[in-house]
């Protein structure tokens, strides 16, 4: 490992552990590692502990602490969450939820319509917003589940989810919000919002990947995902992770304690990010509308150069940041989130996302805005591409794609 | 060197971080563009041909890191060669020069090669009376 210093603009991909979380979680592994479902006070006495940490979490979002479910990950408990709604309504083969969904969501939905569920995804505007008529209109009497993001992870836009579960609730539908971004940004509280089903995700916030919650609103008929012990009150099977649920605790006790603090200060550097590289840097768009936005969050589209060609300078510099979600690097299409918000080919490609977190300083953003411009107006000089030619529409994008296909599988067979 | 993007070899790095060749031509006989920015790259190549041998060769590139290694890459290796050996050229080539590409970059390549090939198209075309007989000596 090189010991240069990271700029780590990467924060809804994940983030650092809190040395506090660490420091919850060590006992777990050294002295109370027993199985809290044993019937001797080694083991037994691990179970208080789990329900310190379910109040903490619970507290972090409004909800009771029965009404919160651990699982193994965000999603784990999206796909939990559609999972119980159709298998508990088999009457109901319908599901409602957008196109800009995180894949854990997608998927899964996508996996139950090849089994013969219908799924509507709702599209967003250029601003990457709902249209709640629209949303209403798909909803049909066999209708399980609307599913629609409290805060999309590419670019921090956030959906009325509150509006969504009173449309929900007028008309009898169970409603899920995936909440994975939102936590520790923003205020969340089930009952403000009125959902019935919610997703957490641990790594978020501060505390390790792999684990995370499911609330599910007291009387929501819930059908189990994981099927086993009687662990999480038979609602889902797996003895406990007990040191990430302590963590997960302490992570959840600490981002409500921070929360309107470290929101302003992140709003104030991502703002000035935002606005300098806005001015700093022609022919670069927002991506999104302006609010209503996480505060941490900056999509920008940088015209005619290509994204993982600015990752790929950026990281030179020790700089981390990311084109779409993480999730997808690697695939050859460009973000599902930006085409569905009608961004053209070349914009959707050259967009980058920046995440600031709490360990964000005024120091890294004065590093991020003293290189990119450069690194920029490099590429621009290597790209053929202007306000005057923006594409190459003269090229058979049919049959590249065909033949990229064949290369691929050719590959996968060889 | 990154210790991060492994992905890439040193000679792959190197033609990104130092492109070869990059530009237009003013007076170009030849120029091919290929790709569209929903396929991920676009290579244009620009080429300046006397007496049927590529005397220069240029190119400009939006894509990712291994596509502007890729088009530096041709550009290098088509320098000098007829229109004939041109006509030839292949995306191994390219592969081979820059000592291998992650399979998911293979396509970049390829668009190196179409790149060049509808250069030489073009020059062909301006250039009906075919320049074939500078090819023979020796
Ligand atoms: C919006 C959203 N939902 C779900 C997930 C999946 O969470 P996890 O990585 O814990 O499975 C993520 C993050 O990766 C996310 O950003």
């Amino acid at each position: 490992m090189s010991e240069r210093k990271i700029r780590y603009f990467d924060n809804n991909a994940t983030t650092p552990v809190a040395p506090e979380v660490v420091e919850a979680m060590l006992p777990f592994y050294t002295e109370l590692w027993g199985n809290p479902s044993s019937a001797y006070g080694f083991g037994h006495q691990v179970a208080g502990h789990i329900e310190a940490a379910r109040a903490k979490v619970a507290a972090l979002i409004g909800a009771e602490p029965r009404e919160v479910v651990f699982t193994s990950c965000g999603t784990e408990s999206n796909n939990t969450a559609i999972h119980s709604a159709l298998m508990a309504q088999p009457d109901k083969r319908h599901v409602v939820s957008t196109m800009v969904e995180h894949s854990a969501n997608l998927k899964y939905c996508e996996f139950l319509r090849q089994r013969g569920f219908e799924v509507t995804y709702l599209p967003v505007d250029g601003g990457g917003a709902l249209d709640l008529g629209r949303l209403e209109a798909a909803l049909r009497p066999d209708t399980a589940l609307v599913s629609v993001m409290l805060a999309n992870n590419e670019t921090g836009v956030l959906f009325p989810v509150a509006e969504v579960a009173a449309i929900c609730r007028r008309k009898g539908v169970l409603c899920h919000t995936d909440a994975v971004q939102a936590a520790g940004k923003i205020p969340v509280d089930v009952r403000q919002l009125g959902v019935d089903l919610l997703s957490l995700s641990a790594h978020k916030l501060h505390a390790p990947k792999g684990i995370g919650l499911l609330y599910v609103k007291r009387r929501t008929r819930f059908q189990p995902y994981l099927m086993g012990g009687h662990q999480e009150k038979g609602r889902r099977g797996g003895t406990e992770n007990v040191a990430y649920m302590v963590g997960f605790g302490r992570a959840a006790e600490l981002a409500l304690e921070r929360l309107a603090e470290s929101s302003r200060r992140i709003g104030a550097l991502r703002d000035r990010l935002e606005e300098t590289l806005l001015a700093a840097v022609p022919d670069t768009v927002r991506n999104g509308a302006k609010e209503p936005r996480l505060p941490n969050t900056s999509s920008l589209a940088f015209d005619f150069v290509e994204a993982e060609a600015v990752l790929m300078l950026l990281d030179q510099l020790g700089i981390c940041a990311s084109s779409g979600s993480a999730c997808t690097t690697g695939s050859l299409d460009p973000s599902h989130v930006l085409q569905a918000m009608g961004l053209s080919p070349m914009r959707a490609r050259g967009s980058l996302r920046f995440s600031l977190g709490s360990t964000t300083t005024e120091e890294d953003v004065d590093y991020l805005l003293a290189h990119l411009p450069g690194i920029i107006r490099r590429l621009r000089a290597i790209s053929p591409l202007c306000a005057a030619h923006p594409d190459n529409d003269r090229y058979d994008v049919a049959a590249a794609r065909a033949r990229q296909a064949k290369e691929l599988t050719s590959l996968a067979n060889g | 060197m990154s210790d991060i993007y492994t992905l890439y070899n040193e000679t792959v790095m190197d033609h990104f971080m130092n492109p070869r060749n990059l530009g237009d031509l003013a007076d170009a006989d030849g120029v091919g563009e290929v790709g569209a920015a929903a396929c991920g790259d676009i290579m244009k190549i620009s080429l300046k041909i006397k007496d049927g041998r590529i005397e220069d060769a240029r190119f400009k590139t939006f894509g990712c890191g291994s596509a502007i290694a890729s088009s530096s890459m041709a550009t290098e290796l088509i320098k000098g060669r007829s229109v004939q050996e041109a006509l030839h050229f292949s995306n191994q080539d390219v592969i081979q020069a820059l000592g291998g590409l992650p399979p998911v970059k293979i396509h970049c390549s390829v668009l190196a090669e179409e790149a060049i090939k509808a250069a030489l198209d073009d020059y062909l075309k301006r250039h009906p009376a075919p320049a074939a007989p500078a090819a023979q000596p020796t």
